[in-house]
């Protein structure tokens, strides 16, 4: 693998339709892809409810005046517990960002919207980026470090040194024999 | 999806499952009808039994507000999940309504699977 690469684990990538039936499938695939790290609950909820709303900004505002869209959904699982999740329409595009970001901001309050799907992705996630372009679309990045899980020792060898890689071994969903 | 009890005037709506923009739209129709049904002057709307959800059902509480002030009533919240909570925390939605708690003898396995997600 070349060294500038961004290095990753794991990657899965799945495109469907703007579809609103699409967002509980969408937030199935982000919570059982990343099952691998063996998440906590909380750390699950965060980013399922995260992708719910990328995903219902898609299909609610990218494509509102646009039929046959489609959204593609990237995940990737990075080094030291990171996951990358890039979710991109090409639908209508955002013309102010900054403004459309803000705690409260709707263009769809008729529609009991209540402007809050960004400041949740802001709060569930550790970092959110959003490029966008009028006419062209909107991708939004959105990157989470998951907790560590020491509660699990390795053949109960010394742990003192023990680096992510040693985590990062496949799991047996078997519990060890005391 | 929506399963309702009324006493005196006091409607309870207890949410089942996931709340996202797909459902809530669904929700939305069956609690007004049966809010206009009857007259109402406390409606609660019960989550301990919902699973997920997103700012689609911040949506959906701030509207049946709107709709209860307009009648001349009030909304509550009864027993949200911790992690729903959260998200109504976010919102400022606990300083609008009330929360409430209406753990019901009947509902047992709901306040194990509550003490589950706690922990
Ligand atoms: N993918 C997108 N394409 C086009 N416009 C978008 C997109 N995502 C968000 N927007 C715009 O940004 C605004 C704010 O989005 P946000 O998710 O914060 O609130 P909302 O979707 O309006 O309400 P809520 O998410 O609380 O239901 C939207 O009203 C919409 O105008
Ligand atoms: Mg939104």
């Amino acid at each position: 693998m070349p060294k500038t690469k961004l290095k990753y684990f794991n990657e899965m990538s799945v495109t469907f339709s703007a579809v609103s039936e699409n967002e509980a499938f969408a937030r199935a695939v982000a919570a059982s892809f990343i099952s691998e790290l063996d998440p906590l609950v909380s750390e699950l909820a965060e980013i399922k409810t995260a992708v719910s709303e990328a995903v219902t900004n898609c299909i609610v505002h990218a494509y509102r005046n646009i039929p046959n869209g489609s959204i593609t959904m990237l995940i990737r699982l990075l080094p030291d517990r990171r996951v990358y999740i890039k979710i991109r329409d090409k639908g209508c595009g955002i013309s102010n960002v900054a403004q459309a970001m803000e705690p409260l901001f709707t263009t769809a309050p008729e529609e009991e919207r209540a402007g809050l799907g960004f400041a949740v992705m802001k709060s569930f996630t550790d970092r959110l980026t959003v490029k966008s372009s009028v006419g062209k679309g909107t991708a939004l990045v959105m990157e989470k470090t998951l907790q560590e899980r020491l509660e699990r020792e390795d053949n109960g060898s010394s742990e003192a040194n023990s680096s992510a890689k040693s985590r990062r071994k496949p799991r047996s969903g078997t519990p060890m024999r005391q | 999806m929506v399963v309702f009890s009324l006493k005196k005037h006091t409607l309870t709506a207890a949410l089942n499952g996931e709340i996202d923009h797909h459902s809530a739209m669904q929700m939305r129709t069956e609690i007004d009808r049966a809010v206009r049904e009857t007259p109402v002057s406390l409606l609660i709307l019960d989550f301990s039994r919902v699973t997920f959800m997103d700012s689609s059902g911040i949506g959906l509480v701030m509207g049946r507000y709107k709709l209860m002030s307009e009648l001349g009533g009030e909304v509550a919240i009864a027993d949200p999940p911790a992690y729903i909570a959260k998200v109504m925390r976010l919102s400022g939605l606990d300083r609008l309504c009330r929360t409430v708690s209406i753990a019901k003898p009947l509902d047992l396995t709901e306040v194990t699977n509550n003490a589950e997600n706690k922990a």
